[in-house]
């Protein structure tokens, strides 16, 4: 017994030994690269441009990583304005900034901060869970935000996602799964439904298009604020995405129509119903955003880089290939 | 550690002779029973045990706390098929947990069941380290269910093979405090890790798998496998391992059907901590981010309740105290479900869940031990677990549907109301089933 007792001992102290030395590394890892000079050129600003600009959040690694930042639309890989708030998702427009922030603590909490042009908060409030998308609308009137809200237990792992909408200074929200849910104009009651990535119809502020989903199938819906409804209008359209004029909707197709596939970028062209898959072959999660009306923009995880991505662009010209739009960078938004 | 030559070790007859008193009606007549009993002596075979599962939640709850985080950032917005393999998950570590109580009660040897299903999740820990993807990560998900799924009966076995019968609730309140230490330090550890190190996932999974391989190296060096010798009849040879023999019959002990039928009665009305949390937060209108104080909250009740109330039903029996427990529950949903109240309802209603768990979770296994013949207590304690387990899972889809067509104030009354009638029937269950132990 007491020869097991000195090896469980040993085993004790040689585990705890490579854990914690595991953990040293890991810590002074982190904190050298958050100290370290970043690798991109940056400067401080304490507002919006004036001009056209895009935001994205900074993923260069260093001081600034994770942070709002803006880059002259003409110039997008030049100089970083970094706007010093943390954001896991940021989206903007010409005179209001949503960010969506995880805060590490006890225990970790997600929280969403508007900002005006001049960087001062409008609003600040609780999320109920993980950070995933979030839009303005053109006016800069109202917020969506979806999160990730996991279990209803301690010891599930399931997932749901919770999205709202509600004015700019956070004083209400809506939760879009109290809208009805309208198929051909009958309702649909399933209580497992799903929705996501809300985009704000340009001129239309009663308006929006969101991803809805139940049962295994996904749905683009036409969302109504005034009436509270959720109309079906295409089948396979995820994390809808309207173009400026209004004409076309860019969004993530499933390449195997099921949750848990591959996605492709792909546009609908809400006239005809047509659907062009575009020609990028990785597999792409973020909500697309429109450069203009012939080019869309998303971000890509940088392969084995951790939390490091880059913005991409993609003409809708056939044949076109994805093109690399802004480095160490993730969630973009163009303010025109 | 001294274990081999304990006097009583063979405790057979005494087994029999404490069911039949501990089930029959006098069970109250409290006075001479001090006199009959002998002092509690804490096996520290139980301690180590619990020492096995406090290492093990550490492991657990510290990957469970952040997993939602990394899974999210991971996989993105396909994380929402996860919820579809979870339901599967969760079924299948329900059933494994009838099998591997058979497995361990056939081949005598509890303790490498156990090991089998913690050395899964260990392994599950390590693939964490290494895997990405969906169904790498869905893998590693459910082998660690399963994994839980398996050491459970087993588990419970070993403590009740060890625990005086006299003491068997007070032993499981003891497993089950050091077991909930853990949980509450797992969480704790994780986020103090993403504090440090923003990103600092990988070490949250590296100080998870030290834990876990503690906890089987605790359970492999420490623990003996000491069922077997009790269960050797003699003139009898263990019976070869056949599919055949694990039918619905042999899972029926007679004296056991009807508190089966009585825990899943009332495990269908349990309707889980995420929707009282739900309802508290609906109705009190707290931020969201206070949520996971409510899972600590409750921990800590029931870490903190675990051993008194062991020692209350080992005193004043097993029965009155799980119907009680559930008598608490009862309390906290009229608490949850009130239109208006404060602050102290909504710790009160905590405290009361905290109680709940304290009273049901080891008094269940305490009962079930005390019933069940030694040979097939595994499979016993195994088949209690997945009842509770199945009956709880439809207890929270039903409750969501009804949540949803309902509303929350109305779907809470339903289930209350239901539960004072469950209570009241399992009440009547157990009555049927004590006059039945006796002849067994």
């Amino acid at each position: 017994m007491r020869k097991r007792l000195l090896l469980l001992l040993a085993v004790v102290i040689a585990t705890l030994g490579a854990a914690g030395a595991q953990a040293f590394t890991a810590y002074q890892q982190s904190s050298a690269s958050r100290q370290a000079a970043p690798d991109v050129q940056v400067a401080s600003a304490g507002a919006l441009p004036s001009g056209p600009f895009v935001l994205f959040r900074n993923t260069a690694p260093g001081q600034g990583f994770g942070e709002a930042a803006t880059a002259a639309l003409s110039e997008p890989n030049g100089r970083r304005a970094l706007l010093g708030k943390a954001c896991d998702r940021v989206y903007a427009a010409r005179n209001l900034v949503s960010c969506l922030e995880t805060r590490n603590g006890m225990p970790t909490s997600f929280e969403a901060s508007t900002y005006d042009g001049s960087l001062v908060q409008q609003g600040t409030w609780a999320l109920g869970g993980i950070p995933n998308r979030t839009r303005v609308s053109a006016d800069g009137s109202l917020v969506a935000t979806t999160v990730f809200v996991s279990g209803h237990s301690y010891a599930s792992s399931s997932f749901s996602t919770q999205t709202l909408i509600g004015p700019a200074d956070g004083s209400s929200h809506t939760n879009l799964e109290d809208y009805a849910l309208m198929d051909h104009g009958a309702g649909i009651k399933a209580t497992d439904r799903n929705i996501w990535g809300v985009t704000f119809s340009p001129g239309k502020p009663n308006e929006f298009y969101a991803t809805a989903s139940s049962q295994g199938n996904i749905w683009l819906v036409h969302g109504d604020i005034a009436a509270r409804t959720l109309t079906i209008a295409a089948s396979g359209v995820e994390c809808p995405s309207v173009s400026p004029d209004g004409q076309r909707i860019a969004f993530k197709k499933s390449t195997s129509g099921t949750l848990a596939g591959a996605r492709q970028p792909a546009v609908l062209e809400l006239a005809t119903g047509n659907v062009t898959v575009l020609g990028e072959q990785r597999d792409l999660d973020d909500q697309i955003e429109w450069l203009d009306n012939g080019t869309i923009l998303y971000g890509m995880p940088r392969e084995g880089a951790g939390p490091d991505s880059d913005i991409w662009s993609l003409s809708l010209e056939p044949g076109a290939a994805p093109r690399l739009f802004i480095e160490h960078a993730w969630s973009p938004a163009v303010v025109r | 550690m001294r274990t081999a030559s304990r006097p009583g070790k063979d405790r057979q007859p005494l087994y029999i002779s404490i069911s039949d008193r501990k089930g029959g009606q006098q069970d109250q007549a409290g006075a001479g029973l001090a006199s009959v009993h002998p002092a509690f002596r804490l096996s520290p075979v139980i301690i180590w045990l619990g020492v096995v599962s406090m290492m093990t939640d550490i492991s657990s709850e510290s990957v469970a706390a952040i997993l939602p985080l990394y899974v999210t950032g991971y996989l993105g917005l396909s994380t929402i098929a996860f919820g579809v393999i979870d339901g599967i998950n969760q079924g299948a570590s329900a059933i494994v947990r009838i099998g591997a109580g058979w497995v361990s009660d056939r081949t005598g040897h509890p303790k490498y069941v156990a090991a089998a299903g913690y050395g899964l999740s260990m392994l599950a820990r390590a693939g964490f380290l290494v895997a990405g993807g969906f169904w790498a990560l869905a893998g590693i998900v459910t082998g660690d269910r399963i994994g839980k799924g398996i050491r459970t009966a087993p588990r419970d076995a070993m403590i009740a093979a060890e625990a005086q019968p006299e003491y068997l609730a007070r032993s499981f309140g003891i497993h089950r405090m050091l077991d909930n230490i853990g949980a509450a330090a797992g969480p704790f550890i994780a986020f103090l890790v993403l504090m440090l190190i923003p990103n600092g996932f990988s070490t949250v999974f590296g100080v998870s798998l030290a834990f876990a391989v503690i906890g089987v190296a605790v359970l492999l060096l420490v623990v003996p496998d000491r069922l077997q010798r009790r269960r050797q009849h003699p003139g009898r040879s263990r019976p070869v391992v056949s599919w055949n023999l694990l039918r619905w019959s042999r899972l029926r002990e007679p004296g056991l059907a009807r508190p089966m039928a009585a825990a899943g009665l009332l495990g269908v009305l349990t309707i889980g901590d995420g929707f009282i949390y739900l309802l508290l937060q609906h109705r009190e209108s707290f931020a969201i981010q206070w949520f996971p104080l409510l899972f600590v909250g409750t921990n800590a009740a029931f870490l903190l309740f675990a051993v008194p109330v062991g020692r209350i039903a080992d005193r004043w029996g097993r029965v009155p105290v799980f119907l009680a427990g559930h008598g608490a529950l009862l309390a906290c949903y009229l608490l949850a479900g009130l239109p208006t109240a404060g602050i102290p309802a909504t710790i009160g209603c905590l405290l009361l869940l905290g109680l709940f768990y304290a009273a049901t979770d080891g008094v269940l296994a305490a009962l079930v031990s005390q019933l069940a013949p030694p040979e097939r207590l595994g499979t016993a304690l195994g088949t209690a677990q997945t009842v509770v387990a199945v009956s709880r899972m439809a207890a929270a889809s039903g409750f969501g549907v009804l949540w949803f067509a309902a509303g929350p104030g109305m779907a809470v009354a339903i289930a209350t109301a239901l539960l004072a009638a469950a209570i009241a029937g399992a009440a009547l269950l157990f009555r049927g089933s004590t006059a039945a132990v006796p002849a067994s």
